[in-house]
């Protein structure tokens, strides 16, 4: 089993539009939309929903006005300011660590989890999706990441499917270190600007961190080709592999404003610079993308 | 006066806002990047004399001399980030929120505060503007304890511009937490709408006021108007699809410096969101 996450340092350097074509070129996969904050693949891929779960996230602190003796315990201990003067936690602001529950005299604080939104297992004209909604300012993205990522697995190994395709946050924090971890491979889409190189860098530095091997892909070269030489000799200094370039085209954002993947719509030439890219990208997963049998869990 | 830039998800123009914003007024500014995660804001500004300071989080240091092995740690904590084998007591410094209720509970004071790295804070200046961003440790999950220190940066006699972290969820709650306005920069494509109908939700969450930015205004589709004009929403400013902007932006210059009359748009933009908040 190949699991490839695609990542960006960014949003919108058209790491969705390059997924939502892997999905479709890839034979025998399980498709998974890890950008837990911001779910976008379900508009190019529409899902048919088959089971729904609620997703736990931590717990959360009340104070029950009927038992507090505003005693003022609980605002001196707390470090992250989450109670206010009149003893009302901020939900926001409560990291959910328990510290006012243990010291309470009066046991007035209640300490439920918190279901923080849902994941879905549905059908896509491309195979089996996994993908989740998570509440609005919820917290535990990077938890939600690897529930779905445990989820792909099962069905994967269920079917014997030889592909999982991630489509990752942005970043480099939390959900990306949970996306990323023991997967087999990690495709960087870039552009040729720069922040679109500052942004690789750190990636990079966090696909080897974690030890994973790094694929780079420039999308919209052309846009500024002096860019995308030093964005490519970056990654060639650096041991990642470059899975190819893809031409600024119109195309792209017409596919998506018509819910395609852009290998469905167009035969254009950013639709074939991806095919070429995608077998780049197979070949490497093939001799070099390993995935890790163990799952690490980061909860923040 | 703070005003936060945010927009559901990267790549929709948010630090073309921010820093274009803060270069085109006459008043001081200063500019806090809390995009910790990928910081950009400092590639168009181009700062001078900057400074780096390393910033940390709590985490327990643990003097097994004098522990007794109680578990009162262990039980505590909610993050796994302290645990009792046996009769050792093991740290893992990357689960740890720094609650220090460790701290707070140990009987025998075997427990210190230690450090661990969350990243650096870095200021600078450019003019009238003051930048001031974090810049997370690679490896680093917990983003927001460094935008709270980037957010203790604000200036209360200048006009305070954030650039915040994209997403729904605490990282970029962290960052509007307290502004008076936020400016929501979306392009009009499905991806934009979709990411646009999140952030409006969350700033309806905090109970923020808000407009919105129309970047790249002439591709796409006028969904995203429509959705303005139902939600009562104002649109604030349009930013045109030009390829001369994208190569600007490609060569780190922002579109206030690149394009002719972009910059008394922004400072009328400025003027727009000052008469909204009063």
């Amino acid at each position: 089993m190949k699991e490839l996450t695609i990542i960006s340092g960014k949003g919108g350097t058209g790491k969705t539009s390059v997924t939502a074509s892997f999905a479709s070129l890839a034979q025998h996969k399980v498709i998974v939309d890890a950008d837990v904050d911001a779910a976008d693949l379900h508009l190019v891929i529409p899902p048919e929903i088959r089971r729904q779960e609620p997703f736990q996230g931590g717990h959360i602190a009340e104070i029950d006005p009927g038992r507090c003796t505003q005693c003022g315990e609980c605002r001196l201990r707390c470090r992250f300011d989450a109670i206010s003067e009149d003893f009302v936690v901020d939900r926001l602001a409560c990291e959910g660590c328990g510290v006012c529950v243990y010291f309470c005299p009066v046991q007035a604080i209640d300490f439920s989890r918190q279901v923080c939104g849902q994941w879905f297992v549905s059908d896509t004209g491309r195979g089996p999706m996994v993908h989740a909604r998570l509440g609005i300012a919820q917290e535990n993205s990077g938890l939600l990441v690897s529930v779905l990522r445990k989820e792909a697995r099962a069905i994967a190994e269920q079917k014997g499917y030889e592909w999982i395709i991630v489509d990752g946050p942005p970043g480099i924090g939390c959900p990306v270190i949970s996306s990323v971890t023991g997967a087999g491979g990690v495709l960087v889409i870039s552009e040729p600007t720069m922040s679109g190189l500052h942004d690789l860098k750190r990636v990079n530095e966090l696909a080897a961190f974690l030890r994973v091997p790094a694929m780079a892909c420039v999308n919209k070269y052309d846009i500024n080709p002096d860019m995308s030489d030093r964005i490519i000799a970056y990654a060639w200094d650096h041991k990642m592999e470059v899975a190819g370039v893809i031409p600024y085209d119109r195309d792209m954002t017409a596919a998506m404003v018509a819910r395609k993947a852009l290998v469905d719509f167009s035969d254009g030439p950013a639709a074939r610079a991806i095919r070429s890219v995608w077998e780049n990208v197979r070949d490497f997963m093939k001799t070099r993308g390993h995935s890790k049998s163990a799952l690490k869990i980061i909860s923040s | 006066m703070i005003i936060a830039i945010a927009s559901g998800k990267g790549g929709t123009g948010k630090t073309t806002v921010a820093t274009s914003l803060a270069l085109s007024l006459e008043a001081p500014v200063r500019l806090l990047d809390c995009d910790v995660e990928e910081p950009n804001a400092h590639i168009f500004i181009r700062p001078e004399n900057e400074t780096r300071t390393t910033v940390t989080a709590m985490v327990p240091e643990v003097d097994l001399k004098r522990c007794t092995a109680c578990g009162a740690c262990d039980a505590i904590c909610r993050f796994s980030a302290i645990v009792q084998m046996g009769k050792a007591v093991l740290t893992f410094p990357e689960m740890c929120h720094s609650c220090e209720g460790c701290l707070m509970v140990c009987p025998a004071g075997a427990i210190s505060a230690g450090t661990r790295e969350l990243g650096e804070l870095i200021r600078g200046t450019a003019g009238s503007v003051e930048l001031v961003y974090g810049s997370l440790r690679v490896g680093e999950a917990m983003s927001p304890p460094l935008i709270h220190r980037v957010k203790q940066e604000m200036s209360d006699s200048r006009i305070n511009i954030i650039d915040a972290p994209p997403g729904t969820s605490c990282p970029v709650i962290s960052a509007l937490t307290g502004a008076d306005f936020v400016l929501l920069v979306t392009e009009p494509t499905p991806f934009g709408l979709n990411d646009l109908i999140l952030a409006v939700e969350t700033v309806r969450t905090m109970k923020l006021p808000c407009g919105i930015v129309i970047n790249r205004c002439d591709s796409g589709t006028d969904e995203t108007r429509g959705y303005a004009e139902r939600q009562g929403i104002p649109v604030m400013m349009e930013i045109p699809d030009r390829r001369d902007i994208a190569e600007s932006y490609s060569r780190g210059v922002p579109a206030c410096l690149a394009i002719p009359g972009m910059k008394q748009r922004f400072a009328r933009l400025m003027t727009d969101i000052q008469r909204k908040t009063g």
